[in-house]
């Protein structure tokens, strides 16, 4: 067993003991709400009796240390309840809705990766040429700007000033694939072009960094072209930077969705999400929290183990 | 002062241009009641008015006028934004230093809270936070500087730490100088530039993340005027090809802008200088 392998283990570790501290908050959160829940819910003129009743159906009359395991042993199972708002099974209105949430962002990010990292090699070959210097200001203006605006620019102009593509993504999981791309292109190009900025400066920078090494000057000495150079020395050393933007990135990703999916009343988790805020559901608010903080904790320990797993240095004591 | 000056002279057009939005916001914001015609709240005229010499951008949902409403929003969105930011940079910074010059356990327990906050995606924990305690705009306020009190503490704690190994903050403990002393007259003014630039990166976030709320719904409420929520109470005008409703969210488009280009010459001339 190599140290490379006690690192990702630790790591492994640490997120799931995250995980759970992040689990017991939204709990214990949840808990701290001002009065009684089943009261909120059946309003002021239920009777004591009801009130009794529907705690002990909510499970509200056992002790919440037993009703967070049973809540947390119910979520890893797929089972969250049910909503308060209209008595439906959450994990019901959750699995139509994460599926849709996730072909989103992957189709965000298959759009938006390999594009930020190609415009970010080719900053840094092409350094402070005109092209670089305009990626550049493009970029920092374009991380500047709220997601809103962005979708609402694109659907002025490309969905009612020239009527390209529909202003609502209305899918449905039935309809077919060029279907469900076509409706969901706008808000999948608004992500793209939020999250696009980001990853090409953070690899122009990473790369830059690394070119700054005297092995990348041996490699020129040689006589090697400044595109060998760049992809054959600097890349795999700027990989694990480079590796740790993009997931930081996709975890972006999986919060931008929440305001980009109203804008565009796309059907997905973050609309759910927002409405169960509004209508305070505190049980869809709860289940659908916790989805979004694993995403996110996931996303963060994958870029962690990624980038020690491509440590070239790291790399050579794995034999 | 001259040296100030002199710098001025090499910023780049980008920060030129960044810090004349700044100064122009600022005036906005400080005279708005002067500017603007109407009243914040005033109704003035039928809903959705086109432009015209009356109503210099018509007016929104409710007939009220949307040149004004624009530049109160200026003070109530940048005013919240800023009060917010200090709150989180106050407290942030106070208990990163602390936790850099206590050390031991005070420090494992302020860190292992701090991880637990930054471990969830802001939003999400907002949204969380503003369900339990409910959409306000005192608890929005309070909400976001939670949040953003956990990459200040950060930065605070890991520049401070490398500030209490000097040999001065030895003396000035052997000296037998309390708590209160040595975070704020010894580590502190030697951390303050590092904090500063931060500030105007944080702000914008902070910003961004206000604007955000109140387009859901969440944030400041109605009928305060507010860039975030015009957009929302006027977005359907978008789909009759109307710019009217982009225009508080350009607002902050160039605002933000603005602040990230002189934040981009600030850091760069930092580290320019370092080398």
């Amino acid at each position: 067993m190599g140290r490379i392998w006690i690192l990702v283990g630790e790591r492994l570790a640490l997120g799931v003991i995250t995980l759970l501290v992040v689990s017991a908050l939204i709990f214990v959160g949840v808990e701290l709400l001002p009065g009684d829940l089943a009261q909120e819910i059946l309003g002021q003129s239920a009777t004591p009796e009801t009130v009794a009743a529907f705690r002990h159906e909510l499970g509200l009359d056992q002790p919440a240390i037993q009703r967070y395991f049973h809540w947390l042993l119910g979520a890893v199972q797929g089972d969250f309840g049910t909503s308060l708002a209209n008595n439906r099974p959450i994990s019901e209105l959750l699995s139509v809705r994460l599926g849709n949430t996730l072909f989103l962002a992957a189709f965000a990010a298959t759009v938006s990766i390999p594009l930020a990292l190609t415009l970010g090699i080719l900053a840094a070959l092409y350094r402070n040429s005109i092209f670089d210097r305009l990626c550049n200001v493009v970029a920092l203006i374009w991380v500047s700007l709220p997601e809103f605006f962005v979708a609402y620019v694109l659907i002025l102009f490309l969905a009612v000033r020239v009527a390209l593509f529909p202003s609502l993504s209305n899918i449905d999981p039935g309809m077919p694939f060029g279907e469900l791309v076509y409706r969901s292109f706008l808000p999948a190009l608004t992500l793209v072009l939020v999250v696009m900025a980001h990853m090409m400066r953070m690899t122009r920078a990473a790369i830059i960094n690394v070119l700054a090494s005297p092995y990348i000057e041996m490699a020129r000495l040689k006589g090697m072209s400044r595109l060998r150079v760049i992809l054959y020395h600097a890349l795999p050393n700027a990989l694990a930077p480079i590796i740790n933007v993009v997931a930081l990135n996709l975890a972006y990703l999986v919060v931008g969705v929440v305001v980009v999916e109203v804008v565009f009343v796309y059907p997905g988790l973050g609309q759910l999400f927002v409405d169960a805020v509004t209508h305070r559901d505190v049980m869809v608010v709860q289940s659908v929290g916790l989805l979004f903080a694993a995403a996110y904790i996931l996303l963060n320990l994958i870029a962690d183990v990624l980038s020690i797993v491509t440590n070239p240095r790291l790399m050579g004591e794995r034999r | 002062m001259t040296r100030f000056f002199q710098t001025l002279k090499t910023a780049p057009y980008t920060a030129w241009f960044g810090m004349a939005v700044i100064l122009l916001v600022a005036i906005i914001a400080i005279l708005a009641p002067v500017i603007a015609p109407y009243g914040e709240t005033a109704v003035v005229g039928e809903q959705y008015e086109p432009w015209s010499s009356q109503f210099l951008l018509g007016t929104d949902n409710l007939g009220r006028d949307m040149f004004s409403r624009l530049i109160y929003g200026t003070r109530n969105t940048v005013g919240l934004a800023l009060l917010t930011t200090a709150i989180a940079f106050t407290v942030g910074s106070l208990l990163g230093i602390v936790a850099a010059v206590v050390g031991g356990m005070t420090d494992r327990l302020l860190s292992r809270i701090i991880d637990v906050i930054m471990a969830i995606p802001s939003l999400i924990l907002a949204l969380m936070l503003l369900t339990i305690v409910g959409a306000s705009i005192a608890s929005m306020v309070l909400v976001i500087a939670l949040i953003y009190v956990a990459p200040v503490f950060r930065l605070a704690r890991a520049s401070a730490q490398s500030v209490v190994v000097m040999d001065y903050i030895q003396a000035a403990r052997l000296r037998g100088e309390g708590l209160g002393w040595l975070v704020v007259r010894e580590v502190l003014p030697n951390i303050a530039s590092t904090l500063v630039a931060e500030f105007g990166l944080r702000f914008c976030f902070v910003f961004l993340f206000i604007a955000a709320l109140s387009f859901l719904g969440l944030g400041i409420q109605p009928p305060t005027a507010d860039w975030g929520s015009m957009l929302k109470e006027n977005a359907t005008l978008i789909s009759f090809g109307d710019i009217t409703p982009l225009l508080p969210a350009a607002a902050i488009a160039v605002l933000t802008v603005s602040i990230n280009f002189v934040v981009d010459w600030m850091l760069h001339r930092s580290s320019g200088l370092k080398d």
